[in-house]
């Protein structure tokens, strides 16, 4: 179980998922966008982030997110979200995100679609 | 809720602290009976103008203050600060784009005030080189049966 401000990550043969919990912020976003470094730097270009027990994400935490989808291109990667609520989708959309990655209901339609 | 309301709130320009302005929002949302959706978007909102208000304002009491007023359809909050303004180019984002990304439609910083205008039934904002202040209105949504 995830704590209230937590990463958890999950590494399958060919991709990996980051699971974040709690509020989206500079703080929570600076470990995830370090944890999602680490993963591409050993060759995880194939990436899900699970925004389930994301209750909030303000629009730093996004901006982080930004960088996470600029440094996956750059390796010719993929990034697909998952598990957000109706307002964190339209926002992504309004800001642009959902053009470079993928949103998804689930965890598994979300890595079927790497 | 059938008479109108006012609930204050100072918060400190400490970091997070804006969270304590969404819960009261979350709060006062979930009283009048707004839709889960919508508080999220209040939340996320009353967050943005907060973190606005820490980022610029350079106000000397370090605080803002939030006026909540609660009516039969409408949540509407002003979020003051008493510092020194802000200018055109921080309303519209232009001075924080920073360095381009690849995408120019990706844009990191200076957005918080679009997902407030996006979220929102209204926005006004008034501001002088005594302060700021930011009022916004949502209105709940209309249920069918």
């Amino acid at each position: 179980m995830l704590n209230k401000f937590d990463i958890q990550i999950r590494e399958g043969q060919e991709h990996a998922v980051i699971e974040t919990a709690g509020y989206l912020n500079d703080a929570l976003g600076e470990k995830l966008s370090e944890k999602a470094r680490e993963l591409i730097q050993n060759g995880h270009t194939q990436l899900v982030i699970n925004l389930e027990q994301t209750t909030l994400i303000n629009s730093i935490g996004i901006s982080i997110l930004i960088e996470i989808i600029e440094a996956l291109e750059e390796r010719e990667g993929t990034l697909n979200f998952c598990g957000l609520s109706a307002t964190q989708e339209r926002t992504f959309r309004m800001m642009a995100l959902a053009k470079y990655a993928g949103i998804y209901p689930d965890e598994e339609s979300a890595i079927a679609n790497l | 809720m059938s008479l109108e309301h006012k609930v204050l709130l100072t918060i400190p320009m400490y970091p997070d602290m804006e969270l304590a302005a969404a819960k009261t929002a979350s709060v006062l949302a979930e009283l009048m009976d707004f839709e889960e959706g919508q508080v999220e978007e209040i939340q996320l909102a009353i967050i943005e103008t907060c973190i606005n208000a820490f980022e610029h304002s350079q106000s000397d009491d370090n605080a803002v203050h939030i006026e909540f007023l609660l009516s039969e359809d409408q949540l509407q909050f002003k979020i003051m600060d008493r510092g020194i303004g802000i200018t055109p180019d921080i309303l519209d984002g232009s001075r924080l784009l920073g360095t381009p990304g690849v995408h120019p439609d990706l844009r990191k910083r200076g957005r918080g005030l679009q997902i407030v205008r996006s979220l929102m039934d209204e926005v006004d904002i008034e501001s002088s080189s005594n302060g700021t202040t930011v009022s916004v209105i949502k209105r709940k949504s209309r249920r069918t049966a």
